[in-house]
């Protein structure tokens, strides 16, 4: 029994030597040859059938992980040397140290093609500064301190609450589940609908607040943006069942402008 | 005459896209080409890069992997990036007025060409070993920070250096290291 505990104990630690090796070629560029893979598999493989514990099978799997890194290292390095850029580093790093400043500065010039760019403001721009320089407001003026006045300490009921928009009618899980019924009613058989169509209103703050709500739907994963580059144009997609994207894949930000002029553009398009 | 005028209204087009720096990196991304000019923006940047030639410019497309062997798809077009570069190179007095001394150019190519013959990956420390041989130590410090910043070079957690995308832009690795490996002595 005491004997089996020991060889655990020992392949643990060949194991962990295994993992420091893989880590120090990966982190410090070191070269990966200097990994015998054949004897290491040969390792892994000789103490699995020990492995009982999850911990146990944890080390066993980051070893074989470390292990995949150092051969994808070996092999971008044959890659490399298939490559019209392989140079002998110990050759070039020669040559480097025997030429002058001046020399590699002058052989540099011949390949070095540098990016050209304008910095000037337009027109338009300086337009735009003053007229935002005008209506600024003095600091002195913007920076007012806030003026206490003593209050007596009193009670609030959630009625008042909900009259003052700082509690909701209904929790915000449940509106947010309205909200995907109601456009899963509205996209039809195409199984999509223009997203100005659907978060549009006749009240600017109402369209506001669906478009609030439409990017909380798809975040959580009720839905889904269709974006066409080309024609500028986005769709919104229900979800049957909504679908969670944690970890699953990357996850992207779309800005959309909701802006009085986008909505004023799409309410005169849809008297049309 | 119709399809003169389109295609000059289109090089405009380009043309302030391409000089004007519009994002934290300058240059365009094919798609974003695609978007303001049309599907057939490689073809506008073909005549623009013809005009550009005269100024000794070039419009340089740097591919989001390794550079096609044969002629590039529209997809790896599109993930491409744009920029406008000099076509030809700068002489050292004029590098100057860029704001470049010898030294940092001397250094900037060292760093470069090392990186480039240890696979595109090399330690700091190793690299400003190097540099220390033919630079003062206090400028050394100085002038891998101003790469890094300038994105000719990018550092990892573990002090690795690695070529940015300044380099990928601006720099041709392979006659880089062909003209140091062609240095007799």
């Amino acid at each position: 029994m005491s004997s089996k505990r020991q060889r655990k104990k020992l392949g643990g630690e060949h194991l962990q030597r295994v993992i420091d090796l893989c880590k120090s070629v990966e982190e410090r560029g070191l070269d990966p040859f200097i990994v015998d893979v054949d004897d290491i598999i040969a390792v892994v493989r000789e103490y699995f059938p020990e492995w009982e514990l999850p911990e146990e099978f944890c080390l066993d799997a980051e070893a074989i992980h470390r292990l995949a890194s150092v051969i994808k290292l070996q092999s971008d390095w044959v890659k490399h040397r298939s490559t019209s850029l392989y140079t002998d580093p110990f050759l070039l790093e020669e040559k480097i140290r025997r030429l002058g400043k001046e020399e590699l500065a002058r052989l540099f010039l011949k390949v070095w093609h540098p990016i050209v760019e304008l910095e000037q403001i337009s027109p338009h721009s300086l337009n735009e500064a003053i007229k935002y320089w005008q209506s600024l407001l003095p600091l002195s003026e913007r920076w007012l301190k806030t003026a206490f006045s003593k209050m007596e300490t009193g009670t609030v009921t959630p009625e008042e609450l909900i009259k003052q928009r700082i509690l909701a009618e209904t929790a915000f899980s449940e509106e947010l589940e309205t909200f995907w019924e109601e456009l899963k009613r509205k996209v039809g058989k195409e199984g999509k609908i223009r997203y100005w169509d659907f978060v549009g209103a006749d009240e600017y703050s109402e369209t506001l607040r669906r478009a609030y709500m439409t990017s909380f739907l798809v975040t959580y994963g009720y839905a889904t943006l269709e974006v066409h580059r080309l024609e500028e144009e986005i769709f919104i997609k229900p979800y049957e069942k909504p679908i969670s994207f944690l970890g699953k894949k990357q996850l992207i930000s779309i800005p959309i402008s909701i802006s009085v002029e986008e909505w004023r553009k799409w309410k005169e398009g849809k008297g049309d | 005459m119709k399809r003169k005028a389109y295609y000059v209204r289109k090089i405009k087009r380009a043309a302030h896209l391409l000089f004007y720096r519009r994002h934290k990196k300058p240059g365009v991304k094919g798609w974003e080409l695609k978007r303001r000019l049309g599907s057939d923006y490689p073809k506008v940047l073909g005549i623009m890069d013809s005009y550009l030639e005269k100024l000794d410019l070039q419009i340089k497309t740097v591919f989001e992997e390794e550079k096609p062997t044969e002629k590039p798809t529209l997809e790896q077009l599109d993930k491409a990036r744009f920029y406008v570069t000099l076509r030809g190179g700068l002489t050292p007095k004029e590098t100057k007025f860029c704001g470049w001394r010898i030294d940092d150019i001397a250094g900037l190519a060292i760093s470069i060409s090392y990186i480039i013959s240890k696979k595109g990956k090399a330690p700091r420390e190793e690299v400003e070993d190097l540099l220390r041989n033919k630079l003062p130590g206090w400028r050394v410090d100085i002038n891998m920070n101003r790469y890094i910043r300038s994105g000719y070079l990018a550092e990892d957690e573990n002090r690795q250096l690695y070529l940015d995308w300044r380099t990928r832009a601006e720099v041709d690795q392979k006659a880089l290291v062909d003209l140091l490996l062609g240095i007799e002595g």
